[in-house]
């Protein structure tokens, strides 16, 4: 039987990546991740890896794309305003095709913005982290044991398709502690990297790791050529979850911390007669389109639950083609919604308790 | 016998670069040390952005291209997962000392083991002559078209003065390669800066004096002199660090 720990979720996020096989981490301090530079700075020493505090955010991300291009597993960590710093080494990382993750464990902005949870980099993740045509996946946990299971999974797909992988998860999740179990990830076959810039030992051409097209049609081929892998991921690898939604006539979309806290409010409606359900995307790019489409065909209406100002209403209202109402409940600034004033918007919805 | 041929750590790409543009002697000097130490193989090069990028096309070793600036970041990333390879950067003044400062600075400070071949024209010429962080007072560019005014664009910085003050660099020295017993020494420079590498010394940054006749408006010949006059004199030749021979390793 595997092992549970009890550990908090920024720790989980380092031990998760060193199971993965990850041996380098460079980052930069930041609230409310911390804990995450501070648990990697013990253990990876232990384990013969590197953990690199760096000048900066901008240092840190091109650390890792050093070290990626050099064929190893890396990644970097932040918060809200620190992954601003490194969205213009996540648009090389991507112009060049090489894989790493990413974490962002959000909290209230813009600017300086506050240092309590927040889902407010939902666009920034999903729609324009870095310049240029790209996209990159996104993984939202909303327990500290799918922070294990998705951090492990995310090295994989990383490597599997050459891109960045985000998790994107908040302060709630970084600081909470739950018991996990680290042997819950599947394990997938890897191709290898024979694009790695890390010395050709005079038994190949040398390899160029590179973002740079100067010829349009040739950096028009290229962005196709990776537009192709997108369609794969799009094709294998969305996550999403249900929660009552055979019957339901209000679904509930919320991903991440928010999912739990709507689910508490989903069940109170049951109990009060209401048919209310939760569908919960884990993975926001590539987002659960067809499985929502599905249910705009169930459901009367959607309500889109978030810790912001409605960043995601656009991605349920085009995955549903706009056939229900979508309404929106969020707070935002580091607030967290309660169960009650979620379950006043479903009742609201509802007219009534009826 | 063989007097004269390209060195085998340069590919058959032609280089892009001006004529008169002494870039392509400098390539050649880092491509002649790879030679003579027998180490492409085990060489990572890192391209920075600037007129030297396609520097990934030329040089035979395996090459990263790097962001504007973050060469000596990408160069950490590369040399610390990768410790026994040679790992070094080529980059030119306004990616090193001026959007790339606090990178440079800080490979300097954690002492990391590579080399950085630091270009000093005094000018941003893959833009077109604009201002650089090491261009001379009263220098005129395009966006200095009145000549640079310490009270409106500010001072030059001296790289391989600044760099020196690091306890992590191991070797600094500014060369030229505006004639032969320069362009001699540079490539003696740049071995050292190598050897500093192997040795596990600590950062080596060789600052080489360079020439850009398209953008300061001179023919070749005369940008030399130009560079003889004026700027080795706001930036004197010779070695600024040498702690190679100190006892120990960095790592």
């Amino acid at each position: 039987m595997a092992e549970k720990m009890l550990m908090k979720g920024n720790e989980v996020i380092g031990e998760a990546a060193i199971r993965a096989g990850c041996r380098y981490f460079f980052g930069y301090p930041i609230t409310p991740q911390t804990e995450l530079s501070e648990y990697l700075a013990k253990k990876m020493p232990k384990v013969g890896g590197l953990c690199l505090q760096a000048e900066s955010e901008v240092s840190a991300i091109n650390m890792v794309l050093g070290c990626t291009a050099s064929g190893e597993r890396a990644f970097t960590s932040s918060s809200s305003p620190g992954v601003s710093l490194k969205s213009e080494g996540v648009s090389y990382i991507i112009g060049s095709d090489l894989p790493c993750v990413i974490v962002n464990v959000q909290r209230g902005g813009p600017g300086l913005g506050g240092i309590q949870p927040a889902q407010s980099d939902y666009l920034q993740a999903t729609k324009a982290l870095g310049h240029g045509d790209m996209h990159f996946v996104v993984l939202a946990p909303a327990y500290v044991q799918e922070i294990a299971t998705l951090m492990g999974e995310a090295f994989d797909i990383a490597d599997i398709y050459r891109t960045p992988v985000m998790l994107l998860a908040d302060g709630a999740l970084g600081q909470m502690m739950e018991p996990v179990d680290f042997e819950a990830k599947r394990e997938r076959a890897l191709p290898e990297k024979t694009w790695a810039a890390c010395g050709h030992g005079n038994k190949r051409k040398h390899n160029i790791v590179n973002s740079l097209y100067i010829e349009p049609e040739t950096l028009e081929n290229t962005v196709l050529a990776r537009y192709e892998r997108y369609k794969a991921i799009e094709e294998n690898e969305v996550q999403y979850d249900e929660y009552m939604t055979e019957d339901a006539e209000i679904c509930v979309v919320a991903y991440g911390i928010t999912a739990r806290i709507v689910k508490t409010a989903v069940k109170a409606a049951r109990e009060m007669g209401i048919k209310a359900g939760l569908f919960r995307p884990i993975t926001l790019w590539p987002y659960p389109k067809k499985q929502l489409a599905g249910l705009a065909d169930k459901v009367d209406k959607f309500l889109v639950v978030e810790m912001n100002m409605g960043q995601m209403v656009d991605d349920v209202k085009v995955a549903t083609g706009c056939k229900r109402p979508v309404e929106f409940f969020g707070r935002t600034g580091g607030v967290i919604p309660t169960p009650d004033e979620i379950l006043a918007k479903i009742v609201e919805m509802n007219g009534g308790a009826k | 016998m063989v007097v004269f041929e390209k060195p085998k750590a340069l590919t058959d790409v032609p280089f892009h670069y001006c004529p008169g543009c002494t870039h392509g002697i400098v390539h050649r000097l880092v491509a002649e040390v790879i030679d003579e130490m027998g180490i492409e193989g085990e060489t990572v090069g890192i391209a920075s952005v600037g007129c030297s990028v396609f520097s990934y096309n030329y040089f035979g070793c395996d090459m990263v291209q790097a962001p504007h600036g973050r060469a000596p970041a990408v160069a950490t990333g590369v040399k610390r997962s990768h410790p026994d390879n040679f790992v070094f950067t080529y980059q030119g003044d306004g990616d090193l000392a001026a959007i790339g400062t606090a990178e440079t600075v800080h490979v300097g400070a954690r002492g990391e083991n590579i080399t950085i071949i630091f270009i000093n024209n005094a000018i941003y010429g893959m833009t077109g002559g604009q201002m650089a962080p090491t261009t001379l007072l009263g220098q005129v560019t395009t966006t200095s078209p009145y000549g640079r005014k310490k009270e409106i664009q500010g001072n030059p910085i001296r790289v391989a003065e600044m760099i020196a003050t690091l306890d992590g660099a191991a070797y600094v020295e500014r060369v030229a390669v505006d004639c032969v017993k320069n362009v001699r020494n540079a490539k003696k420079a740049i071995r050292k800066a190598f050897e500093t590498q192997k040795n596990k010394k600590g950062l080596s940054l060789i600052e080489v004096l360079s020439t850009c006749p398209t953008n300061w408006g001179m023919s070749p010949e005369k940008s030399l002199e130009w560079l003889r006059e004026n700027m080795m004199a706001h930036y004197p030749l010779g070695v600024y660090k040498d702690i190679t021979e100190e006892a120990g390793d960095n790592e």
